[in-house]
């Protein structure tokens, strides 16, 4: 089912999508641990449009950080990629070696991560890493550099006499912030962010997702948002897709997901969130813990959860179905009426 | 709540720490003249942004710090007439803490039911072996973690997340508690595991009867499991009231402010509030007036020098704000 459906799984926004930035294809990755195989990440597959903001949803564990490593290039062991490509601009990034790798970090793909206050050099002002940053990919002129320097601050909405700075002088909310300036040191084309504002309050939070959205907008950069909350993207993101141990459990556009979740792991995760407004209901959230992916059950992986589980899902693979533009991982989306009952 | 003795209240309570050495002496205050009310079987909402001072409010009722002014009372005795150590272990045992990392809070080297029973034989000496065996499958039955005799001989790490901040209840349950402090017990639990410590925390309340101080910075999660809502800024109450008549009719442009930012997957988009950069407020040396008034989209000349004080606005609901007091109406976000 999954192969057939390759061309049209690149379905963006209409008008943004020419033509897919990345198209990732059957992306499997596994943790070689005593243990025994952990199968971090399977059979993931989508494309992303141009200037597409995608988020990826999932609780700890369920690969979905292990994907943008995956995706980014930046797997070191015990994790080995074990097939699959990922077609960036035409390149697929798994044949390269580091140095060519290189010639599309920061310039076409870049990277943020969870924790600024880790990700930035503690004894360097933003300045010096700035600096850093555009010499190693060949930028000569000293006011070259401080003239975009000064430039990405100001997109970001940070004064530029922070580039004086140190890190540990700057708020939780700034760091990011620079972070992202960084980010977009090269006007890349994709820029992959993991869990960004997850140590941020919830007004900073919220200000930093709308800065984000207007810089996408602005610049057309893709995104590929990584977050373990779903709310969190509800209002910025194209498409969401829903991951659970290592799969793709639903993929579709974000309203659709939220809205007719088909999926009963998207169902039951959207049930979680207490609501500040509206009726004051009682919640249950999903029983259970999600499976030792070294010994993954047989069968949807979900089921021993699901609140809706039936004989033939513990029977053999569940494929994955497309339905009215959305990928859902379970065999009662695959009874042809779509979303089941 | 009023009328009889509270469970616990304070008075004044305020905490500063003093930074720096030498000629660069500076005070933070992290906790300013709080007073605050928990009542019998009631769970009380603790909420505000990082260095709002609510987890120094928990550790000063845990008496892990001592308060720099104010009192806190415990069934109206002030806790600084503690003395003898049984004094102060009965208070232990009548308030216990939930720490927020339930994978830091467990001895790892020892099974679980290790960390229960020896706080058992501080806090209950005279109990038996056998009996605080028993106590202890008695309190894991109750927070779920069935079945207990088995689950009391696994070790830390062969439980999920959300299993270990069960046993963090347990374990305080295992105290007889009248009030269980909770330091953000649910905010590195995964999104789908949450729910039912919440509800766990419920059921406490219901049927233990056990009140909770419930330290968060997710507004949602409060309302769902709250009575009453505290909203703290820079170490002050900002606003405090039944939990519903906050959220319904927030009062504080804070709270407001606080509100507009919770994302909410029902409502429409509004890219409005992209205004406040949600920027840390100086709690290092704070001059006089209000310490919300930087971000204040309504302050006025009085709130650059008048520090407001907690007022009751309507039955319950109290608002530290001078423009709530002035008794307009008013929307800052």
């Amino acid at each position: 089912m999954r192969t057939g459906q390759t061309e049209r799984l690149g379905a963006g926004p209409a008008g943004t999508a020419v033509g897919p930035a990345l198209e990732v294809r059957d992306v499997s990755v596994s943790y070689l641990t005593k243990r025994g195989e952990v199968r971090a990440v399977e059979d993931v597959s989508f494309d992303l449009g141009r200037g597409e903001f995608l988020g990826i949803v999932g609780e700890s564990g369920c690969g979905k950080s292990t994907l943008l490593f995956a995706i980014a290039q930046l797997l070191s062991a015990p994790a080995v990629l074990n097939g699959g490509s990922v077609v960036f601009q035409g390149v697929n990034l798994v044949d390269l070696s580091d140095e060519q790798l290189a010639s599309f970090r920061w310039k076409k793909l870049s990277l943020v991560m969870q924790s600024a206050m880790n990700a930035l050099n503690p004894v360097k002002t933003i300045a010096a890493q700035f600096y850093d940053t555009m010499r190693a990919h060949g930028v000569r002129s000293k006011a070259e550099i401080t003239e975009r320097s000064v430039e990405v601050l100001r997109m970001v909405g940070i004064d530029p006499v922070h580039l004086r700075s140190y890190p540990h002088q700057l708020s939780g909310g700034m760091r990011q912030r620079s972070m992202i300036a960084m980010a977009l040191l090269f006007t890349p084309d994709l820029v992959i962010m993991d869990e960004p504002t997850s140590a941020l309050d919830v007004v900073a939070q919220r200000s930093l997702m709308v800065q984000i959205k207007e810089l996408q907008q602005r610049l057309g950069f893709a995104i590929i948002f990584v977050t373990h909350d779903m709310s969190l993207v509800s209002h910025f993101s194209d498409r969401l897709m829903v991951m659970y141990a290592g799969q793709i459990a639903e993929l579709g556009a974000t309203r659709s997901v939220f809205d007719a979740p088909r999926h009963p792991y998207s169902a039951g995760l959207l049930e979680a969130f207490p609501s500040i407004r509206g009726p004051k209901v009682p919640l249950t959230g999903i029983p259970g813990s999600p499976p030792d992916l070294a010994r993954p059950p047989e069968g949807c992986r979900f089921a021993p959860r699901c609140p809706q589980v039936q004989d033939r899902c513990t029977q053999g693979q569940v494929p994955i179905y497309y339905v009215e533009d959305v990928l859902v991982r379970c065999l009662r989306a695959g009874n042809g009426v779509g979303s089941g009952d | 709540m009023t009328d009889a003795t509270p469970l616990l209240h304070t008075e004044g309570l305020t905490k500063h720490f003093r930074i720096g050495g030498g000629l660069r002496r500076e005070t933070l205050h992290a906790v300013d003249d709080v007073s605050l009310e928990i009542g019998d079987r009631a769970i009380v909402a603790l909420a505000g942004e990082s260095g709002s001072g609510k987890s120094t409010i928990a550790r000063l009722l845990a008496r892990i710090y001592r308060p720099t002014a104010g009192e806190i009372y415990f069934q109206g005795t002030p806790l600084s007439k503690l003395r003898s150590r049984s004094d102060v272990l009965r208070y232990r045992s009548d308030v216990p803490m939930v720490f927020q990392d339930p994978f830091g809070s467990i001895n790892p080297v020892f099974r679980v039911s290790h960390a229960v029973q020896r706080s058992i034989k501080l806090h209950r000496p005279e109990l038996s072996a056998a009996e605080r065996a028993r106590e202890a499958r008695r309190v894991f039955d109750i927070v779920g973690l069935s079945p207990a005799a088995e689950v009391l001989n696994r070790y830390p790490h062969e439980l999920s997340g959300g299993q270990r901040q069960r046993v963090g209840f347990a374990q305080a349950l295992a105290m007889h508690p009248r009030l269980i402090l909770a330091d953000e017990p649910v905010s590195m639990l995964d999104v789908s595991i949450r729910i039912g410590l919440l509800n766990l925390m419920q059921q406490l309340r219901d049927e233990q009867g056990v009140s909770i101080l419930y330290i968060t910075h997710d507004i949602a999660s409060a309302r769902y499991v709250a009575d009453r809502l505290i909203v703290m800024y820079a170490g002050q109450v900002a606003e405090q009231g039944p939990v519903e008549d906050v959220l319904a009719a927030p009062r504080h442009p804070y709270t407001q402010l606080l509100l507009s930012a919770v994302p909410d997957p029902k409502a429409e988009l509004t890219l409005s509030s992209g205004t406040d950069r949600g920027e840390p407020p100086r709690v290092i040396d704070p001059t006089p007036g209000c310490r919300f008034r930087f971000r204040c989209p309504l302050a006025v000349t009085d709130c650059q020098s008048q520090t407001p004080k907690l007022l009751q606005l309507s039955p319950g609901h109290d608002v530290a704000c001078l423009v709530a007091q002035s008794g307009a109406e008013m929307k800052a976000f």
